[in-house]
């Protein structure tokens, strides 16, 4: 539980004359739920993009299992560990659910491509096995009735749990889910709680997550980092955050822009 | 209906997913190697064109329909596989030899033409594969010492290890032997890792990297391969056609390449082929039309263009999907017999895609 698994110190990103992220540290431990909040604009889906390494930070160092993710290629992340999800959805359209989450095993290809053309019985073992391990994924998150469908006819909310379970594919050691109850109603939230909660458990997977609502990060979470403006509000238990008189003001604002705005009303 | 009760993982990884496709393609097969027989020289010449587009139609699918890149200089490639197979035959290299140079060395030339592809897209790519195209055909016409210039070049008939392909139907099985190869190893390809990891970068790039495919080697791999598909179609092509000059790769063979593809159906590996015959079989079904028409349209010069745009137009408007797909709609009609719904394949809007990161 106390193993350290990802280290962000002294974040930066400066977009021109923006400071998207400003001297963001945290770490994130083996085991944990581990949630980002904040209003839009806070800088939560850009840390994301900076551990995918989408972006390269301005100043300061990532380290993930005493590697430097700053020296990794975007392409390598996957293969050291890190699988993410996207805000909108970024599904293989035009492929079938089988066949997005069999691109979730693509770290775990060992074919070569010659072997690939003729389909020797080596690559047909490789299939198999992977094809065995996508049916895990798909019976942990009930998604047999939509194997063979395309992803583009699919509604919104089971694309959320496909995009999911392509990531789970990977296999990883932790989990980046881009506010993965967004557009979900609230039965198809409770279940994405009971989800994350059994990737936690009973995978032993850890997961940082970026959400906005806020009884799924209660009831998920372990420890919550509250950001606003690119900067760390408070970290800590959920309970802690929600209480942080920094926090109720970036969301909420002060008594005294209550009173202000009840002056100009006046 | 046909329901597939799927009890092993091998069903899902099987080429042939049912007894119908057996049966269907087997007969396919049949048909294919009996055509001397039931089919006269003329039929059987045009059979045999058909199968070489078909090939290089594989490549410029595996380009275009499942990695999402398009070459507008494709024709450079068959060029390519044509001339190396001419100049090598001419020295009296063996058939397989030859034309694994000539896949060989057309695929050298995709690797390079895909650099661009890493750091432009959509109709910038478009833009550097058509000038590629033009240096490639001005090469051609240059390099007068291997190419014979503008003169041309005759090539002989196909041999190897002291037997030659003299007849039409002995060239035709050579042309049916490789093209059951190319479209084995496109099938095979495609459900393998490799496959897969086109048709994610065809669908989002931003995730198929984070999924760990590694954009440049992938993106440079498809433009090789899709090249030596081009070459191995070049190849047959030169001792098709008997005789190369530099203007039979220009750039109206290299949209005619485009055009079958985006007829047949892109995304689909019998789009190549229904491309194919359509790209053959086109100029046949217009001469035949020219006696029933006016002369002042019949004969007017430019009928096969006009005709050959305005049906490329009508596809991309009313069937995206190409001949591939009308068969799909026809075959569901046919399987759901009565309950066929007109909006069964209607696209749904797509949800907003994520902002591009890059």
């Amino acid at each position: 539980m106390s193993e350290t698994l990802l280290t962000a110190s002294g974040l930066q990103v400066r977009f021109g004359g923006v400071l998207a992220v400003n001297n963001v540290s945290f770490d994130v431990r083996r085991g944990e739920v581990f949630t980002l909040i904040g209003p839009n604009g806070a800088g939560k889906t850009t840390v994301f993009n900076l551990i995918s390494r989408i972006y390269t930070p301005t100043a300061g160092t990532m380290q993930f299992q005493g590697r430097s993710l700053l020296e990794t290629a975007p392409h390598d992340v996957a293969s050291l560990g890190i699988a993410r999800t996207f805000q909108n959805i970024e599904l293989f359209e035009h492929a079938t659910v089988l066949q997005n989450l069999l691109i979730g095993r693509h770290i775990r290809r060992k074919s070569r491509l010659w072997q690939e053309l003729l389909f020797l019985p080596s690559v047909r073992d490789a299939e198999r096995e992977t094809r065995r391990a996508v049916e895990e994924v798909i019976d942990f998150l009930d998604l047999q009735r939509y194997r063979d469908s395309m992803v583009a006819g699919l509604p919104y909310g089971v694309r959320k749990v496909v995009e999911l379970a392509r990531a789970l594919a990977t296999q990883p050691q932790l989990l980046l889910l881009d506010e993965p109850s967004s557009g979900l109603n609230v039965e198809e939230t409770e279940d994405m709680a009971f989800w994350i909660q059994d990737i936690r458990d009973d995978l032993g997977i850890t997961v940082l997550m970026v959400e906005h609502d806020m009884t799924l990060v209660s009831r998920v979470s372990d420890r919550v980092l509250a950001m606003n403006q690119g900067e760390v509000l408070a970290l800590g238990s959920p309970r802690e955050v929600q209480t942080h008189p920094g926090v109720i003001e970036a969301y909420l604002g002060t008594a005294d822009d209550a009173t202000t705005l009840r002056r100009v009303r006046a | 209906m046909r329901f597939i009760f799927k009890t092993r993982y091998e069903q899902d990884i099987a080429l042939a997913k049912h007894g119908g496709h057996r049966f269907w393609y087997g007969l396919l097969m049949l048909a294919l190697l009996t055509a001397p027989i039931w089919l006269e020289s003329y039929g059987l010449a045009q059979l045999t064109f058909i199968l070489i587009y078909g090939i290089v139609g594989l490549g410029l699918m595996v380009l275009a329909g499942f990695t999402g890149l398009f070459s507008i200089g494709h024709a450079a490639f068959l060029g390519v596989g044509a001339y190396t197979q001419a100049v090598l035959a001419a020295q009296g290299w063996p058939f397989p030899l030859s034309i694994a140079a000539a896949a060989g060395l057309s695929a050298a030339v995709g690797a390079v033409v895909g650099l661009p592809a890493l750091r432009v897209k959509g109709i910038y790519l478009g833009i550097a594969t058509l000038s590629f195209g033009f240096i490639v055909e001005e090469v051609l016409a240059r390099w007068e010492s291997v190419t014979g210039g503008n003169a041309g070049k005759a090539v002989g008939s196909l041999q190897m290890f002291g037997w030659q392909a003299d007849s039409g139907s002995e060239f035709y099985f050579v042309c049916l032997v490789v093209a059951v190869l190319c479209t084995l190893a496109v099938l095979n390809l495609l459900r393998s890792p490799t496959g897969r990891a086109f048709v994610a970068i065809r669908d989002s790039e931003i995730s198929a990297q984070s999924m760990g495919i590694h954009l440049a080697r992938y993106k440079t791999l498809s433009f090789a391969l899709s090249a030596a598909f081009a070459g191995i179609g070049g190849a047959l092509y030169a001792h098709a056609i008997r005789f190369l000059s530099p203007d039979q790769f220009n750039i109206i063979q290299s949209i005619d390449l485009l055009l079958m593809v985006v007829i047949g159906g892109l995304g689909s590996v019998h789009g190549a082929f229904l491309g194919a015959i359509f790209l053959i079989g086109m100029p046949q079904a217009i001469s035949a039309l020219k006696d029933y028409l006016p002369d002042v349209i019949g004969q007017a010069p430019g009928l096969k263009s006009v005709i050959y745009g305005g049906v490329l137009i009508a596809f991309v408007l009313f069937e995206p999907l190409g001949l591939y797909g009308r068969w799909l709609k026809v075959r569901s009609w046919f399987q759901l017999f009565p309950f066929y719904r007109r909006g069964l394949f209607k696209r749904q809007k797509s949800y907003m895609k994520s902002d591009r990161l890059k």
